[in-house]
């Protein structure tokens, strides 16, 4: 009998041919399902290092330090701003190098300093016109060529003629080295320069401080309007075909390709409105529109989380239905809510699409001091870097993906912790 | 049911509170209560009993008009309260929650202090006019709800820290706090363990001294040891409607002696 049969294989394991095939079909399942998160974990393993391994020499910054004579015949305190502040810093270069002359040869001596270091030194006197006819120790950055040099990224052994710098110039760069004169400090230039044309100055300010200011117009925008438009269709909607049409169509907006976001606010906010281009109110705006369906979407599930036995209270007490609404659901559904924005304004940090269509991937070399001005935002910042063809700017957009990926991680470690700390405490 | 032991009790000519006439209650195309007539009388305990789905939860959710919060439902017929029809268009329901109390199957008190709970009804209806008033309000209620002895020192604490019992004597503090005439009960042992449910029984007499109870319940032991009247309903209809002592012991539906003596339900 059959009753018999199972009974006597319910102790000896893997008796039977249908347990057999039950048991491989679970070791299967399992399996498949433990390559799966492997596949995954590899895959970010692999993003993450090569971004570190490429963006890691983006957090130096190889420095010269020389010591400059402030000629005043050169630099007259009554011409500041003005003055001939590159030819000060040359000539401290020739000092090294004495044997150095003829005009194309001075040039390339003075490519060794960026661009930026005579700017640099400018600011120092204006700030305080007594170091004129003085010497000051001056601590600049090295243009592209050498900080690549520096960091290995350009081989010596690469032949000459497809080097960006020569023999001679690796031997005046060696020379400085040997002198004790170069230097590789953290590139705090990074956070506090906004971009530049040059890679040894090129920051990521401008771009954080657009990225602020978007959010910033994003979160205003979208949070208030979000949990409004929820708490209506939850909470007072009547429940027919108009909302349920609604509902239907927030969904789809939380599908709509970004791009499409994008060409709407270059069609509305800049052509109908006239509002500026570039500007972080309008990328704000594009974003509010994109993350207003997940900030509703969130906010529905989280008061509809709410026990209706707490409503039943509330209600129980006579209390109406805006109290029980504003007074016990929506206290109860805020970490919910919170968690929601989050991640919508942390997918909202990272959209770069719409934000192409109304320009804030303009080259902007300062950083915006307000919404209205133009700016980037930071994964504009990364589109613009990838597409330069500077060599420098290769370690640049790893690093710019790396900090931009840290706020993204952060954002989401904040709701995770939201989510855990105020989870069901009814 | 015949070991349950029922107390012959007298039931005072009290007025009337509640008087409803031909209730018909509708969720959609269902008809859920098919014309009910009864008379709730001034500090008397009513039981509801009945099987599951018998509508007598529906019923006692009528009497304080919880049910308008569900939209496909739609009831008929008359609920006078002191004469007054509770379902008049110029009745406020929320008033009408103020004035009809309610305590509900699971304890269900708010995830605030212990204090916050009670107070609740008060602040919102304007009971108090300063602090030392609500605290009044406060203990008296806990007083009423026997839970002032186990919760004074601990006022500022969460509700929900509280055991099952003490959480549903909370929520019946939470009730009483907004001076209602009438207790709506729904079930409100049937989460908690018999110790549990005895003091909220023992509870339930005294609150008769004050207010009129309604309690739901499943069971008919607990429906012949704290109330007077008993209303038997049966698929929609209110069957029978008597003194507990006569619905026990000498039913005159057949439908009520077979529910009471196990036979259906």
């Amino acid at each position: 009998m059959t009753d018999l049969t199972a009974r006597d294989t319910l102790f000896s394991g893997a008796g039977s041919s249908r347990a057999k095939r039950r048991n491989r079909k679970q070791v299967i399942l399992q399996g498949l399902g433990l390559a799966a998160i492997s596949f995954a974990a590899l895959m970010l393993f692999i993003l993450i290092a090569s971004l570190i391994v490429t963006g890691h020499k983006a957090f130096v910054q190889t420095h010269v330090t020389i010591e400059v004579h402030v000629d005043p015949e050169a630099i007259p305190v009554e011409g500041l701003p003005r003055g001939g502040f590159r030819d000060v810093l040359l000539a401290s270069l020739q000092k090294q190098f004495p044997e150095v002359s003829g005009r194309s040869e001075l040039r390339s001596l003075q490519n060794i300093l960026s661009n930026g270091a005579q700017f640099q030194l400018r600011d120092m006197i204006e700030a305080n016109p007594a170091l004129i006819g003085r010497t000051v120790t001056l601590k600049v950055p090295v243009s592209d060529p050498f900080d690549q040099l520096a960091k290995g990224l350009v081989k010596r052994e690469t032949p000459e003629a497809q080097r960006r710098v020569n023999d001679r110039e690796i031997a005046w760069f060696d020379a400085l080295d040997a002198a004790g004169m170069i230097s590789k400090p953290i590139n705090w230039g990074l956070i506090t320069n906004a971009d530049s044309r040059f890679p040894e100055l090129a920051g990521l300010k401008g771009a954080l401080v657009g990225s602020f200011w978007a959010l910033l117009v994003c979160f205003l925008i979208s949070f208030p309007l979000g949990i409004g438009a929820a708490i209506y269709l939850e909470e007072f909607a009547p429940k027919n075909r108009l909302s349920d049409l609604i509902e239907v169509n927030i969904n789809n907006l939380a599908a709509v390709p970004s791009v499409v976001f994008g060409l709407l606010a270059l069609a509305v906010f800049i052509g109908w409105f006239g509002m500026p281009r570039s500007a972080p109110i309008v990328g704000g705006m594009t974003l509010a529109l994109m993350t207003m369906p997940t900030i509703i979407i969130a906010t529905r599930a989280a008061l509809k989380a709410v026990p209706p036995s707490i409503r039943e209270a509330a209600l129980g007490v006579g209390a109406s239905r805006h109290q029980v609404v504003f007074g016990h659901v929506l206290p109860l559904a805020m970490p919910g809510i919170l968690t929601g924005t989050i991640i919508g304004l942390a997918q909202a940090l990272g959209e770069t699409a719409p934000l192409l269509l109304i320009g804030m991937n303009a080259f902007i070399t300062s950083a915006p001091s307000s919404p209205f001005d133009s700016a980037t935002a930071l994964p504009t910042q990364i589109f613009i870097w990838a597409d330069s063809p500077e060599r420098g700017f290769v370690s640049r957009t790893s690093a710019a993906i790396l900090v931009l990926l840290t706020f993204l991680v952060t954002m989401n470690a904040i709701a995770i912790y939201l989510r855990s700390r105020f989870e069901r405490k009814w | 049911m015949y070991d349950t032991p029922t107390v012959e009790r007298t039931v005072e000519n009290n007025t009337v509170k509640f008087a409803a006439r031909d209730v018909h209650v509708f969720y959609g195309e269902t008809e859920a209560i098919k014309g009910v007539d009864v008379d709730i009388l001034d500090k008397t305990v009513t039981a509801f009993i009945g099987p599951s789905g018998c509508g007598k939860s529906t019923f006692l959710r009528c009497l304080n008009r919880m049910n308008d919060t569900i939209d496909i439902c739609r009831v008929t017929g008359t609920i006078t309260l002191e004469g007054a029809d509770i379902y008049d268009k110029r009745i406020d329901p929320v008033q009408l929650r103020a004035r009809v109390g309610m305590v509900f199957q699971k304890p269900n008190p708010f995830p605030k202090s212990i204090y916050d709970n009670v107070a609740y009804g008060p602040r919102i209806h304007g009971l108090a006019r300063n602090k030392a008033e609500l605290d009044e309000i406060v203990e008296k209620s806990l007083r009423r709800a026997a839970l002032w002895q186990e919760a004074k020192d601990r006022l500022h604490e969460p509700g929900t820290g509280l055991s099952g019992g003490q959480q549903q004597r909370l929520c019946i503090a939470r009730a009483v706090a907004t001076a209602p005439e009438v207790l709506l009960m729904d079930e409100p042992c049937s989460a908690l363990d018999p110790i549990a449910t005895a003091q909220v029984e023992e509870l339930i007499d005294e609150l008769r001294q004050d207010y009129s109870v309604v309690i739901v319940t499943h069971s008919m032991q607990q429906a012949a040891r704290v109330s007077q009247k008993t209303a038997f309903f049966h698929l929609g209809d209110l069957v029978e409607f008597g003194e507990t002592s006569q619905i026990f012991t000498n039913p005159r539906d057949p439908r009520t002696e077979s529910y009471i003596t196990g036979r259906i339900g």
